[in-house]
């Protein structure tokens, strides 16, 4: 880029903030999470452009889009994985820029992984307490000298993962180790743990993968479930559509980094650009 | 209680109990004077060495880190310890052994815990083998320092450098470079070595078992979701760590007051790999697995003296036959059933409770 062109650049006028929509029932209250021109570029490869949303305090809110459209890269600049380029990101109106993922995390949000990220060699309630390690607490020589503090800490924790693993009925595999569950449960465990840090805004990544029609229909309503016992955001990357329509209100579509329509599941189902994104250009389609 | 709760502590208690009844043991062959005088004088040593083992367990089985500089750490305590020592008899007359022995050991563990803090401060914010490059680096640096490190005593003063001549020369000297800490006075014995092996213990079992110990072990299994759950990666690296380190200090003064002179050439990079040896071979993660491991290996080389020059051939050999052993799936699910079966005659004897809790 010339010196002109920066110069340029720096002095364009841009909207600000550009259109978003939350659920009637949140504008009241500060959006959980806000990103306003958000961008990275990897050696000049943008890989995430100009990107604006908003999600309301309790909205369930859907990340689609083609394979490689960056939606991963999203849920990594939302938790800090990597330092954006250009734009902010506010979580519960708080600036994020220069945070790391553990200052992140404590400012209210919690994720699960695409391929499963489990302590492996840990048990399932060990799991949990983990995702309990900023709620209760206690230090290092309460533990190592087990005075009375530790005790009452450590039933606290137990008692916490208990009902939160009795969510999704995981109670009886409290003492199981988290690499020998079966691949359902240990979906669920990752949503079970992300809870466990008290998020107000939980990020799933592609909750639904590899899960059978009945699975996905449980852990649709354990979804909605979850938002409306805990009164948390959650936002989701999906690739079942009929997921992503059952229960997100609003949707995001995201194509070569860029968003190409945003709105309603019913806004989204008709919306040309998209079909085309996902399917192709109708004369292609017939030649 | 849980299944898995009260399994970790049957197992706890298994580690306590045999390091309880070995000392009983072998402190009453001591006092009928019926042990020999090799293994009598390897008493002090195999308590170092377990204390070395389990730390350094703490590091690479819990927190998931390859240090390969341990010894580095012991010879910091030793030649702390040891001149602790000296100091407080020369300088203050300290005649008590036990209250300079305790002393001794508590500053070894304090500077080596220094020195841990040191190197782990930049080293634990990398990735991937440099804390193996970076520790083993620092054993060599230690044992060149420790090379051509004087200390003396003279005008009732505590006097070090780097250069002899720069000491007085009717100095008491302590630490004569290569020569390494000279004329000490050894005041460790075998009771304060099963007390260090014990508070080791409780450290480390108490440690891994409470909230620092499991967010130890979850920078081991992953340190992303560890980070996303709001634990900081770094500082509880750091913790296990600094933590280790100061127990092998704490070893390393003890070992160093056994005898009557230390030398910086018997903490080279072989004595790291040897603990790393009781480490893996006792299992990452195992504690019980690192006591037997080390106090066996610590033995071993002596009751093998008589075959001389195949002593360490063989030392090999049984190395080799039971990591065959103990990692073959066959062999392993035998002793697995084993212990089931005693643990069901176990938990036959208190039925009751065990029954009634689990038939609600």
């Amino acid at each position: 880029m010339s010196q002109e062109e920066r110069r340029r650049a720096d002095t364009r006028m841009v909207p600000y903030p550009s259109h978003s929509i939350v659920p009637e029932r949140d504008v009241n209250s500060i959006p959980v999470l806000e990103t306003r021109h958000l961008g990275i570029e990897f050696g000049g490869l943008k890989a995430v452009e100009d990107f604006n949303l908003t999600i309301g305090r309790t909205e369930i809110a859907g990340l689609i889009g083609p394979n490689g459209a960056g939606k991963t890269t999203v849920f990594n600049l939302i938790t800090k994985v990597y330092e954006p380029t250009r734009g902010i990101v506010l979580i519960n109106g708080h600036d994020t820029k220069g945070l790391n993922i553990v200052q992140a995390s404590r400012l209210g949000i919690a994720r699960t992984f695409q391929n499963i990220r489990l302590f492996s060699q840990m048990t399932v309630e060990e799991n949990v307490r983990i995702g309990l390690h900023n709620q209760i607490r206690y230090d290092m020589f309460t533990g190592i000298l087990r005075l009375p503090r530790y005790w009452k800490q450590e039933r606290k924790q137990h008692q916490q993962a208990m009902e939160l693993l009795s969510l999704f009925g995981m109670q009886d595999m409290a003492d199981v180790r988290a690499d020998s569950l079966p691949y359902g449960a240990q979906r669920r465990l990752e949503i079970i743990r992300a809870m466990a840090t008290n998020p107000s805004l939980l990020l799933l990544d592609e909750p639904a993968a590899g899960m059978n029609p009945k699975e996905t229909e449980e852990l649709m309503e354990n979804i909605v479930r979850i938002r409306d016992q805990f009164q948390i955001a959650v936002l989701l990357i999906e690739h079942d559509m009929n997921l992503v329509m059952g229960i997100c209100e609003g949707i995001c579509v995201l194509s070569f980094g860029k968003i190409i329509a945003k709105g309603t599941p019913a806004d989204i189902q008709k919306n040309p650009v998209v079909i085309e994104a996902y399917l192709g250009r109708k004369k292609e389609a017939q030649a | 209680m849980t299944k898995a709760k009260r399994n970790r502590l049957i197992y706890n208690m298994i580690t306590y109990g045999l390091v309880i009844a070995a000392f009983i043991i072998l402190q009453s062959m001591v006092d009928a004077k019926t042990i020999t005088r090799s293994l009598k004088g390897q008493l002090v040593p195999i308590c170092a060495w377990v204390v070395m083992a389990v730390s350094l367990n703490l590091v690479i089985g819990f927190s998931g880190e390859l240090s390969l500089g341990h010894a580095g750490f012991m010879s910091v305590g030793a030649y702390t310890g040891t001149i602790v020592s000296g100091w407080m008899l020369n300088v203050f007359d300290v005649q008590d052994t036990t209250l300079r022995l305790v002393v001794a050991i508590l500053a070894g563990g304090l500077m080596a815990g220094l020195a841990g803090t040191l190197i782990g401060i930049p080293v634990l914010r990398l990735r991937g083998d440099y804390l193996a490059i970076v520790t083993l680096a620092f054993g060599e640096i230690i044992r060149n320092l420790v090379n051509v490190l004087y200390v003396g005593i003279a005008d009732g003063r505590l006097q070090a450098s780097f250069l002899k001549k720069t000491l007085p020369s009717q100095a008491i000297m302590l630490v004569d470079g290569a020569k390494g800490a000279v004329k000490i006075k050894p005041i460790s014995n075998f009771t304060m070595g099963f007390i260090l092996v014990m508070i080791t213990l409780i450290v480390v079992i108490n440690l891994i078992n409470s909230r620092t110990g499991r967010a130890i072990q979850a920078t081991r299994d992953n340190r992303i979701a560890a980070e996303s759950m709001g634990v900081s990666v770094i500082r509880y690296k750091m913790t296990a760590f600094v933590t280790a380190s100061v127990l092998a200090g704490m070893a390393g003064a003890l070992y160093g007051l056994n005898a009557t002179t230390v030398v910086p050439t018997q903490f080279t990079f072989n004595q790291s790999i040897n603990v790393l040896v009781f480490v893996v071979l006792g299992g990452l993660g195992n504690i019980l697995g690192s006591v037997i491991s080390a106090a066996f290996l610590t033995v071993l080389p002596e009751l093998l003296r008589e075959f001389s020059d195949l002593r360490m051939l063989l030392y090999a050999i049984v190395l080799i036959l039971v990591m065959i052993f103990t990692n073959n799936p066959l062999i392993r699910d035998f002793i697995g059933r084993l212990f089931q079966s005693l643990r069901r005659r176990f938990s036959h004897g208190s039925q009751d409770e065990t029954t009634g809790g689990e038939t609600k």
